[in-house]
């Protein structure tokens, strides 16, 4: 370790999507110098640039402005922040005084060295297994996303989509945009789980959203050639007598995300199970710092939620770092934490958003449960 | 068997006729206007500022379901595209002595022509009487989702929601 060669900067952001954009945006526009973003891809924009619809939310959050157009304005506000991007760079560990090992496609390896480290590393696709999921034809809806948007390739013809969450529907919708035939939307639960305007959409399309079913297997010698459906009843027990096949080609799985926290924990961080926020993710005060000093959270690492709620809480997590750098005074710092938190809580009303705001409330009592007790005298 | 958004994906009649963005039926009848089918409460408000009447309101919380104040709608139909949620709809019932006129948004390639005959569907995706493509607008204000306008007969008119236009698959 001692062998490889040292990075000052003041602020570390690793993940470039919208979380770790909008905190870089935030911190290097008030003043930070060295703000640095790191990200593994090959290009900065995390989602973004595979969500081809139109998003929801306010005026504020660029509502009714396609993801792709989102993930375009916030690269051009980082080019003007002077905010730097390495890409295709990894971290692979977390030392003590906020050192990060990285190793770059071209540069090599390196340690940076920073004062202020935000996480914002997303989560991952999860998974079901059933018999026959090995098969080729089975993947993941973000996968198949990625393939039709991103890569232009259609992984199939007919399409069973399992999940009827915000994911399902609208991957469902892009696949028929992309000339596939959804043949149904399955959901394990008794109701959809997405917004009823995604489901919608579908629907008017001709596809079915199969509620209380639920895949059993998947058919096929080299590759999906059908799949076996059955029913569930109220207690989510399959009944037997109710399979039915299916003739489809491809099987995506939208059945969730769980937050990518490996450097928080590997820095330390407390950590609390949430099942609303997709499993184990890091306590956080209102700043977004995590119970390690110095070390910051948002976006998804923190709760499975949406593109705006990211990127406002990166804004969050990148006003607070400038604000505890010096160069924002600390006035100025909370008004602008003030706007932002607010406009935080509009996105987490309603049917859809309390739950979550109910889980964030709790990931920050924890945090200063966890504070006052470290502190006590 | 349950009906309403949650249960089959598409609101119920019920549904609409509660939310404060689907109009009278007087209203209607009176001539083109815009109909929201916005049932849920969910953090969105795009209608609202895209409206150059003032007559979609959202206001605070923006999870409020749109209303619309339908004797400000003229019903000259910019809010139908500026929907993220593709849920802006628009009937016109004066269009002629038998045929309506309904304005849908459509994101799908390749997109009707003028002139063109083709399947009305429902909510619920199933065929229900046939129309005709009367305009397709897809300037780009619209930010490439078009809207298209479709005569059919009147009492259709607020039960046809999109159109099936490509040959199927197996044909």
């Amino acid at each position: 370790m001692n062998k490889m060669r040292k990075h000052k900067v003041e602020v570390a952001v690793v993940g470039a999507g919208p979380a770790g954009l909008a905190a870089a945006i935030e911190a290097a526009s008030a003043g930070a110098k060295k703000v640095l973003i790191i990200d593994e891809n090959t290009k900065a924009g995390g989602q973004l640039f595979k969500q081809i619809h139109k998003f929801f939310g306010s005026e504020a959050h660029l509502a009714g402005t396609r993801g792709i157009d989102i993930g375009a304005k916030l690269l051009k506000e980082v080019e003007k922040s002077r905010a730097e991007i390495w890409l295709e760079t990894i971290v692979f560990a977390i030392y003590e005084d906020k050192k990060l090992a990285i190793i770059n496609k071209a540069k090599g390896s390196r340690l940076i060295e920073a004062k202020k480290i935000i996480f914002a590393t997303g989560a991952s696709e999860n998974v079901i297994s059933f018999p026959g999921w090995t098969l080729p034809g089975v993947m993941g809806a973000g996968a198949a996303q990625t393939m039709v948007n991103l890569h232009r390739v259609l992984p199939g013809r007919s399409i069973l989509m399992i999940g009827s969450g915000n994911v399902g529907l609208i991957v469902s919708y892009q696949l028929m945009q992309a000339g596939a035939e959804v043949v149904a939307v399955l959901e394990a639960m008794p109701k959809i789980g997405g917004y009823g305007v995604h489901a919608s959409k579908i629907r008017r399309a001709g596809v079915s959203i199969l509620t209380s079913h639920t895949i059993k297997q998947a058919n096929g010698k080299d590759f999906v050639e059908s799949a076996t459906i059955i029913k569930l009843d109220e207690k989510g027990k399959p009944i037997p007598g109710t399979e039915k096949r299916l003739k489809v080609d491809t099987i995506c799985l939208a059945v969730g995300l769980s937050p990518l926290a490996e450097l928080a924990w590997m820095a330390g961080c407390k950590f609390e199970y949430i099942p609303e926020l997709g499993g184990f993710v890091s306590l956080h005060n209102e700043d977004m710092e995590t119970s390690v000093e110095d070390i910051y959270v948002a976006g998804d690492i923190t709760g499975v939620e949406e593109e705006n709620t990211a990127i406002d809480e990166g804004r969050l997590a990148g006003v607070s770092v400038a604000g505890s750098l010096g160069y924002l005074s600390s006035r100025e710092a909370n008004e602008r934490k003030q706007i932002i938190r607010d406009r935080l809580k509009c996105l987490r009303m309603g049917p859809f958003g309390e739950v979550r705001q109910k889980a964030k409330e709790k990931i920050m009592k924890l945090w200063s449960n966890y504070h006052e007790s470290r502190y006590k005298v | 068997m349950n009906q309403g958004i949650k249960y089959r994906g598409c609101p119920s009649r019920e549904e609409l006729e509660n939310s404060p963005g689907y109009p009278s039926a007087e209203r209607v009848n009176k001539g083109p206007v815009a109909v929201i089918e916005c049932v849920e409460e969910i953090p969105c408000n795009p209608c609202e500022a895209a409206c150059p009447y003032g007559a979609i309101k959202v206001g605070e919380p923006i999870i409020n379901l749109p209303t619309l104040l339908e004797n400000k709608c003229i019903g000259c139909g910019v809010c139908i595209a500026k929907c993220p949620g593709l849920a802006i709809f628009w009937v016109d019932l004066t269009y002629s002595k038998d045929e309506a006129l309904v304005a849908i948004p459509y994101e799908y390639l390749p997109l009707p022509q003028p002139g063109e005959r083709v399947e009305a569907v429902s909510r619920e995706g199933k065929t229900i009487t046939q129309g005709r493509i009367v305009k397709v607008d897809n300037r780009k204000r619209n930010d490439r989702t078009a809207v298209i306008y479709l005569a059919v007969k009147p009492e259709f008119a607020q039960e046809v929601r999109s159109v099936r236009v490509f040959p199927k698959r197996n044909s």
